[in-house]
């Protein structure tokens, strides 16, 4: 069988298995975030918060909600960089400094696991485990609360309320996240991940002489960081390292466990909408670029330009044998359509286009299938402004499952789509016209410019993979990719559920023959196009000096 | 305006309780309980995929290890030592700069581009030294035979894998160099090579580590 071949059917397999899991999990979900009960676990939670799960919150009550706990969450996680000195386990390993813990802090709580320290020789058990992997849950769990908030202003009429922020937190957590996380890291020790909390080991060699490795608590880190779709490696090199992802199985698993929730998360929307095919409908737009890229990006790797691979006779720079070309070109599309960024190869050394096609997909917002919660509420803000566009078209007022798209929706609308792109475009310009920032590069010409545009494009989505060779531990990357992390996560969420509240107000207009159907074909495909012209149109003549540039030149 | 800083107050203290309850279930519970399952159920697995050879542990079949000659006098970088198989280059890893009481392995990629001068170098000279090191009287090795695992970087700079063709082609040096017939090498070869999954997940490979184990244990037999 030929790589190709095998690659296909990796792909092929993937899609079955999301498959299987859409409708139990999609249901399961929709069930976790509507039931009337509370677990008894649960019940003891709220009351250490004390809060009342079954007070109904306006959106703004919502929203505080939202920024008290990640405030609370980026200070506790900065000051634990900060002592880790003195904290037990932390095998030696200094306190980190002020604005390497300022980055990595806002890096965990936005859900983005942009990582400009080494995992094996900065973070001790402590840090790791506590810290990181805990914002790994909560991080997720926040963003599925917000994204159903957004469902419930699309289901519910004529009121302010849209759910109670803890009771979502909670329930995310502990009935989906920990119990789906638990399962897969066994899986991932069985297959050679490692779990344990020794020390610094050292093992004899082969050759004679030692070799020194950090043991630690990888697979229960590992398992939510792609089920969170988190993407923060324990060690350096993520998941090409091969105590993170030690086999072949274990790699398609882990693209599984990235995907499944953000693609699953459409069958609780149409669920909880009450009409499954709007789901779909969603999930097809979704599917319909995903697959795309993958199959673009098996394209231009397989086809290897670019001087040096060229020359190597196959894109292996960066790349693993064991998952060659096949299963990392999958890898690489789906932690970029997600908001993951884990990696299982260095894109750095991808082809051209390759590079082209992991920042392209990042820019699309991460909207397919995108990170648990901010992918669904990406893309139905994506539908809003695609059934606005139709209104235009046909010249009546646009609604989107039996809501009207007024003037305050549509606002709420575009100032999402505004923000991550302003972010990226302004800082990336900043930080080649100023002096010092451009030392940084690795590489020298169009693929350096690359470095830095897919460093705040990777921060500003909230994605967290890089062209790695940008050496981003400067007081200028570590503070100014911060800022966007955290604009690029809480400014789009401030408007997503503004946008809740204006909808679940509403009453709903009842279906007309003129009304568009959002559950057909045609409107997957206007979707798919609104998606692809906004954000081609956007950031164009940025790709062109990037990755256009080196992919054309080779 | 005092009513709106005490309603803050509260909730961030809300805020910083949910945050301590959710991290004594995901943070300390959650890590736990599955370190204990773990080293219950697998744990040779759990603890680094461990390998022994002759009564000690030389290393872990999952990480890659480099095979070289030791350092001579004023030399900087070691020569490979061609009496066993070869992994493949590993301009990625890093040296560890932080905590530096440690030799911890530093995993990582190069990071350079597809038109990088850099890389193209790497590549050119990966090339030159495969091709000069395992052309052996009788069996010289062209260009095109030389596949690109055994002149890149991989992503870890810990790949523990070779591609099957790499292994094929070090075979008449390693024969030669441990005083065994070429036949004998290859079998070996085609023993440690393993398929691919279920026969169509990941990349035929094989694990230089076991196979260069399985040749000193071959090499002592005669």
């Amino acid at each position: 069988m030929g790589s190709v071949l095998a690659g296909v059917l990796q792909l092929l397999a993937l899609i079955g298995a999301l498959a299987l899991a859409y409708i139990p999990l999609g249901n399961y979900m929709a069930k976790v975030y509507s039931s009337d009960k509370h677990w008894r676990v649960e019940k003891w939670t709220y009351r250490a918060i004390g809060a009342n799960p079954d007070a109904e919150m306006t959106w703004t009550a919502y929203l505080r909600g939202v920024l008290a706990f990640s405030a609370v969450g980026v200070l506790f996680l900065y000051l634990l960089q900060r002592i880790q000195g003195i904290l037990p386990g932390s095998l030696g390993f200094d306190s980190v400094n002020p604005a390497q813990s300022f980055n990595t802090a806002v890096s965990f709580v936005t859900n983005t696991n942009w990582q400009s320290y080494y995992g094996e020789q900065t973070m001790g058990h402590v840090v790791q485990t506590a810290g990181l992997a805990v914002q790994n849950f909560v991080s997720a769990a926040v963003g599925i609360a917000v994204a159903v908030a957004l469902v419930r202003g699309f289901a519910r009429s004529r009121t302010g309320e849209l759910g109670n922020f803890w009771a979502d937190l909670v329930r995310g957590t502990i009935r989906i996240l920990v119990p789906g996380a638990a399962i897969a890291a066994i899986v991932l020790v069985a297959c050679g991940v490692i779990q344990n909390f020794s020390g610094i080991h050292e093992v004899g060699q082969f050759m004679g002489g030692t070799q020194q490795w950090n043991g630690g608590a990888v697979a229960s880190q590992e398992a939510i960081k792609e089920f969170g779709t988190n993407g923060g490696g324990y060690f350096n090199a993520n998941s090409a390292h091969p105590f993170e992802n030690p086999t072949p199985f274990t790699n398609l698993f882990e693209i599984f466990l990235l995907l499944v929730i953000p693609f699953s998360l459409t069958r609780t929307f149409g669920v909880m909408v009450g009409s499954v095919k709007q789901g779909y409908a969603i999930l097809a737009t979704m599917a319909t670029i995903w697959v795309g890229f993958v199959g673009l990006m098996m394209w231009t790797e397989f086809a290897h330009h670019g001087p040096a691979l060229h020359l190597a006779g196959g894109a292996m720079e960066g790349k693993e044998v064991r998952f060659g070309v096949g299963s990392s070109s999958i890898f690489a599309v789906s932690t970029t359509l997600t908001s993951t960024g884990a990696v299982d190869s260095f894109h750095s050394s991808f082809t051209g286009l390759g590079g082209g096609i992991t920042i392209l997909g990042m820019q699309l917002g991460e909207i397919a299938p995108g990170g648990t919660g901010s992918g669904l509420y990406g893309m139905l803000i994506m539908a809003v402004i695609a059934v606005f566009i139709a209104g235009l078209m046909v010249g009546r007022t646009p609604e989107y499952l039996g809501k009207k798209i007024g003037t305050r929706e549509i606002k709420l609308a575009a100032c999402y789509i505004l923000i991550t792109p302003a972010l990226v475009l302004v800082l990336a310009a900043i930080s080649m016209a100023l002096p010092t920032p451009p030392h940084s590069m690795l590489n020298s010409g169009a693929h350096g410019f690359s470095e830095v545009l897919y460093a705040f494009t990777s921060a500003a989505n909230n994605n967290g993979s890089a062209f790695a060779g940008l050496n981003a531990n400067t007081d200028w990357y570590n503070t100014m990719l911060g800022v966007a992390m955290l604009l690029g996560r809480f400014l789009p969420m401030v408007f997503v559920l503004a946008l809740a509240g204006s909808l679940a107000e509403q009453r709903p207009v009842p279906e007309t023959a003129g009304t568009l159907r959002t559950n057909k074909p045609l409107f997957v495909g206007l979707l798919v196009g609104a998606i692809l012209i906004i954000t081609g149109l956007t950031y164009f003549p940025a790709l062109a000096l990037g990755p256009l540039a080196e992919g054309l030149a080779s | 305006m005092n009513n709106s800083v005490l309603n803050t107050g509260r909730l961030l203290w809300a805020g910083l309780r949910a945050l301590l309850v959710l991290t004594l279930v995901t943070g300390v519970i959650y890590p736990l309980a599955v370190t204990g399952v773990a080293q219950a159920l697998f744990h040779d697995k759990a603890n680094g995929s461990e390998i022994r050879a002759d009564g000690k542990v030389v290393g872990s079949s999952l990480i890659g290890q480099s095979y070289n000659l030791p350092l001579k006098k004023g030399q900087e970088t070691p020569e490979p030592d061609l009496k066993w198989f070869q992994g493949r280059p590993q301009n990625g890893l890093g040296t560890n700069s932080v905590n530096t009481q440690y030799k911890l392995i530093l995993s990582g990629a190069t990071n350079l581009s597809a038109d990088s001068k850099v890389l193209v170098q790497q590549v050119k000279d990966a090339q030159a030294a495969v091709i000069k090191d395992n052309s052996v009287p009788g069996y010289t090795v062209k260009r095109s035979q030389v596949p690109a695992d055994a002149v890149t970087s991989s992503g870890s700079g810990l790949d523990p894998d070779i591609s099957p063709a790499y292994a094929d082609l070090q075979v008449h040096r390693v024969a030669a160099r441990n005083g065994l017939s070429v036949a004998q090498v290859q079998k070996l070869v085609d023993e440690q090579t393993k398929g691919r999954t279920l026969g169509f997940v990941g990349e035929p490979r094989v694990n230089v580590l076991e196979l260069n184990i399985a040749l000193k244990a071959l090499a002592a037999k005669g």
